[in-house]
């Protein structure tokens, strides 16, 4: 049954539980796909085999009262996976193996889901392009040498690709969203405080947020619906009532007021997508829907003060990476000569890059110039969306300012890395939950996102107005099974 | 009583120069909780290496810390004990640095936003009471332990204290001495371990300092260059850190000197303090807000019901002590340090002689118990037993001395001082006719001393109750004794 891989998540777990199709034959199908598309470089670590056993335990005890009953997922290698190599593509931790799961994760398995295996992403989840990654870097599906975006480049390559029905990734700065916007899937960011940060592997606690790519709106209301949990063990996650997302999904949307923001109209933003973004209001007026101009006036602070925040925590985080208590080690005169070798041969460029910048802005004497303000800033941001929501519903933007690239086209330059998360970072600074929807093909053929920005809490929401301009959009992309051997 | 003043008691001489010390302390009292600051891991001490470390503790990749409340309400307890201002929202920072006994390669502490803001604690010196200023108490991880003499190469890890929660209790530099010093840590102890917040057990590090020294001339407005030296864990060592440093920043002045500002080890081998690191060398902690927590936020109400919880305090008791049972400020200070004292002798005064009961737990029971090396929680003589021999002496059954007979044998198993006083007929002779008897043989055997007493010595009246005693082995009522001795004597 070479369809199934062509089944979308909703309706694969319809066909599950009305026994059309087993769980041993999904998983089947998938490794089968994946097992022919190494090429990709999206997997770090495959659990095949125990993938195949837990799908005929899965058969042969079905539980049809689960969300995702015996449905294959591959994760991102960020969620820590119990007895399965996590490593967030580091070499610090290329032979970590946690004794725990992440909440998140547990929340797939409970809802009946199996491990596909971790997903390659760029290391510590810094990057946009997926070439930071120890274990070499991921190719899109979409073209030879383009790159699937980052960090949660694996997870969008393997989505993209079909092996693997839907996947989880993690968001710091548009980890998830632009990604999707590249690959043409759809990715969520929950609202901070929605999805449980505990046994996740921190890249910037205070921005981290995990969430789903799914090929379409409605898998992804589902995919939320089983992420999202209240969790003592993390003391950012927020107690509020969640909703039945996908049960809830609406495509009614009239009189909804849609915000277009001014200061998101770049310099230099190409024709494309501009065009897209006019297209999007139309889409949404079409569907009964109000644009209302806003201002965000902000935003150009956003970018910089992310990179300051972000690097901050990392730099924090990561000191726990020492060669001590587990993972790699290198040996050392000394206490520090090991910590210098262990670290300097761990870490890659760009993990170091961050490291430095995040303890440079900490130290003293810079402290208040630069985390200090920044962190002013982030609150500036967070009051302009806070004010902007006083008259909107939501608010529609591009996903990212241009389509994917190619690989090793900006991995010498970091500032123009960074610039392609400039839609993306303000939604984390101010813990809104964003989604991106594919929106339409640039000149060349590679996929464009909108991404629309909701209120706190307000998944609902934005999940809804995706779900009606998924309709209106009609998105269709043709991918080639170039990559196949 | 008195404002903090220039106390003049303790003062370093050189050349004719005086040189006042001033010190400021900041200790490090481990919180009592079954389980860490921000794990659920057990902080029993003692446990073999690394068996209380959670997945939280060893900073293994995606744990989180969640704050343990009760360590809160501990911490807010003891500001409250130190008469000090509750912080109504305090944030936890992190405190970066790296070490091998440091999994997360930084502290959770609290840096601008502690929980507990200024105080004071009284100290009751020989020369009076003194106030010494609280600057601030904080929470804050523990780290592991490196041990560095099991392996000839390696340095082990211990991380059953890792993230163990402590108070760093901040003073203002108002301590002037030694003396002072050993009242502050004293007081502080007595505070804590009413509160029932640290069993301030300085063998097991429950309580340790690091202290500030600087001097300046005698008189002087301006403070000194001060010099800390870290993790101090004992009183004596304390105070004989402070003798030190305070003497070698005279030394240096007096040699027209300056003093650096630095970091300083106490030597309790050489009796010396040495330099760890300069101020230009201090490590860059790069604090800031960790982003795993929320800031602690409670209201008032919050403290308010935290306060109906706490008992009364050592210097409310010395009060009471003083104005209830008219006890002088001294003995009542000695009943009230220690809560188990003041517990034992309001036992024993539920039946007993008020006076009498002090004297003896001051006296006889401390010696005892210092001889054994014991707490009075461990006492061989329980206070109901003990009440019952005050019992004995008031009501002129035994006497003084021969109560100290009694008690001797009492603290073998705690036995009942009544059958103690039966069973070895102790009991006290008062009957006339009988001492009558005893006192006519004594003067029949020392007529020569009769002459000479009656020919005006009469110092050797004395010598007379001594014999009587004696004959009686002890237990003639020597207030009978001595009425009829004067008659028959007359």
């Amino acid at each position: 049954m070479s369809d199934i891989i062509n089944i979308n998540l909703f309706e694969l777990v319809s066909n599950i539980k009305d026994k059309k199709i087993s769980s041993n034959e999904v998983t089947s199908a998938y490794i089968e796909r994946s097992k022919k598309s190494k090429h990709l470089n999206s997997y770090n670590e495959e659990t095949f085999d125990l993938a195949l056993k837990k799908s005929k335990e899965f058969d042969s005890k079905p539980d049809f009262n689960k969300k995702l009953p015996g449905v294959p997922i591959a994760v991102k290698d960020l969620f820590c996976t119990k007895n399965v190599k996590t490593t967030a593509s580091s070499k610090i931790l290329n032979n970590f193996v946690p004794t725990y799961e992440s909440t998140v994760t547990q929340n797939l398995w409970n809802e009946g889901a199996i491990l596909l295996g971790k997903l390659n992403c760029d290391e510590f989840a810094m990057g946009s392009s997926n070439e930071t990654s120890f274990f070499g870097n991921v190719i899109s599906p979409i073209d030879k040498d383009l790159v699937p975006g980052g960090s949660s480049g694996g997870s969008a390559s393997a989505l993209a690709a079909k092996l693997t029905p839907t996947t989880i990734g993690t968001d710091t700065g548009g980890s998830i969203r632009q990604p999707a916007s590249f690959t043409g899937t759809v990715g969520l960011k929950p609202t901070y405080g929605s999805c449980s940060r505990y046994g996740i592997v921190a890249f910037a606690s205070s921005l981290d947020q995990a969430g789903p790519l799914t090929r379409n709106v409605k898998d992804s209301a589902l995919m939320l619906e089983v992420m999202s949990s209240f969790d003592n063990k993390d003391s950012t996650s927020v107690d509020f009532i969640r909703p039945q997302y996908s049960k809830d999904l609406s495509k009614e949307i009239k009189g909804k007021k849609i915000g277009i923001p001014k200061e998101y109209r770049v310099d230099g933003m190409s024709e494309e997508i501009e065009k897209l973004w006019n297209d999007g209001k139309n889409y949404l007026k079409n569907c009964g829907a109000e644009i209302v101009d806003i201002s965000l006036p902000h935003t150009k602070f956003a970018l910089p003060s992310y990179y300051i925040v972000a690097p901050a925590e990392a730099s924090s985080n990561l000191a726990r990476y020492d060669g001590v208590k587990y993972g790699f080690r290198t040996k050392g005169d000394n206490l520090v000569d090991m910590y210098e070798k262990t670290r300097s041969e761990g870490f890659g460029d760009e993990v170091k890059r961050r490291i430095m910048i995040g303890t440079y802005v900490l130290s003293s004497g810079y402290y208040d110039a630069y985390y200090l303000k920044a962190q002013k800033v982030r609150r500036l941001i967070k009051n302009d969306f806070n004010d902007a929501f006083k008259k909107v519903d939501a608010i529609l933007t591009p996903s990212t300012p241009s389509s994917a690239f190619k690989i090793g086209d900006k991995s010498n330059d970091p500032v123009s890395m960074y610039l392609n998360d400039i839609f993306t970072v303000p939604v984390n600074l101010a813990g809104l939950p964003g989604i991106s929807i594919p929106a339409g093909l640039d000149k060349k053929g590679y996929p464009l996102g909108l991404q629309i920005i909701g209120k706190a809490f307000d998944e609902q929401n934005i999940l809804n107005i995706a779900y009606s301009m998924e309709d209106k959009i009609n998105f269709k992309l043709d991918i080639k099974d170039w990559w196949m051997k | 009583m008195d404002e903090v003043s220039k106390d003049d008691s303790y003062l370093i001489e050189r050349n004719g120069n005086k040189y006042e010390i001033v010190i400021g302390l900041e200790v490090h009292a481990q919180v009592l909780s079954e389980s860490k600051l921000f794990s659920t891991s057990p902080t029993k001490f003692g446990a073999e290496p690394n068996t209380q470390v959670s997945l939280v503790d060893a900073a293994f990749p995606g744990m989180l810390p969640v704050i343990n409340e009760f360590c809160i309400k501990q911490a807010i307890k003891t500001g409250i004990g130190l008469n000090s201002k509750i912080n109504n929202k305090s944030i936890f920072d992190r405190k970066n640095y790296f070490y091998a006994d440091l999994p997360q390669g930084y502290q959770i502490s609290q840096y601008k936003d502690p929980i507990v803001g200024e105080g004071s604690v009284v100290l009751d010196l020989t020369s009076g009471s003194k106030i010494i200023g609280i600057e601030r108490l904080h929470l804050e991880q523990d780290a592991g332990k490196s041990i560095h003499d099991i392996d000839p190469v390696n340095t082990l890890v211990d991380l059953n204290r890792s993230g163990v929660a402590l108070m760093e209790i901040v003073s203002k530099p108002d301590l002037r001495s030694p003396e002072e010093v050993n009242a502050y840590i004293k007081k502080l102890r007595s505070i804590m371990r009413y509160l029932g917040t640290c069993d301030g057990n300085m063998q097991e590090g429950s309580l340790r300092a690091d202290v500030n020294v600087s001097v300046r001339k005698h008189g002087d407005d301006k403070y000194g260059t001060r010099c800390e030296i870290k993790n101090v864990n004992s009183i004596k060592f304390m105070q004989m850190a402070i003798e030190y440093e305070a003497n070698r920043q005279v030394d240096i002045l007096e040699d027209g000197g300056k003093i650096d500002q630095e970091t300083r080890l106490f030597d309790t081998k050489k009796n010396e303090t040495r330099s760890m690191r300069s101020k230009e060398d201090a490590h860059d902690y790069r604090y800031f807000p960790d982003p795993d927590l929320l800031p602690l936020e409670f209201d008032n109400n919050y403290i308010e019901q935290i306060k109906k919880q706490i008992p009364e305090l050592p210097d409310q008791k010395k009060a009471r002590f003083i104005e209830k049972f008219n006890l002088s400020s001294y003995e009542a200070n000695i009943l009230v340090s220690d809560l188990d004292t003041s517990k034992y002798f309001e036992e024993v005064i539920k039946n007993s002689d008020v006076k009498l009961s002090s004297n003896w737990i001051t006296g006889e029971l401390f010696a005892l118990l210092n001889e054994k090396n014991l707490e009075i929680s461990e006492s061989p003589i329980s206070a109901i037993n003990l009440s019952k021999l005050i019992n004995l002496i008031k009501d002129g059954t035994i006497s003084g001395k021969i109560a100290k007979t009694v008690f001797e044998l009492m603290s073998d198993g705690d036995k009942n001082p009544i059958d103690v006083v039966k069973d070895k007929g102790l009991k006290q002779q008062s009957d006339p006719k009988e001492l009558e008897k005893l006192i006519e043989k004594v003067i029949n055997e020392n007529q020569d001393k009769v002459k000479e007493y009656k020919s005006g010595k009469e110092k050797l009246f004395g010598f007379f109750v001594g014999q009587v005693m004696k004959v009686s082995s002890g237990k003639a009522n020597p207030k009978l004794v001595n009425e009829i001795l004067k008659n028959k004597l007359k």
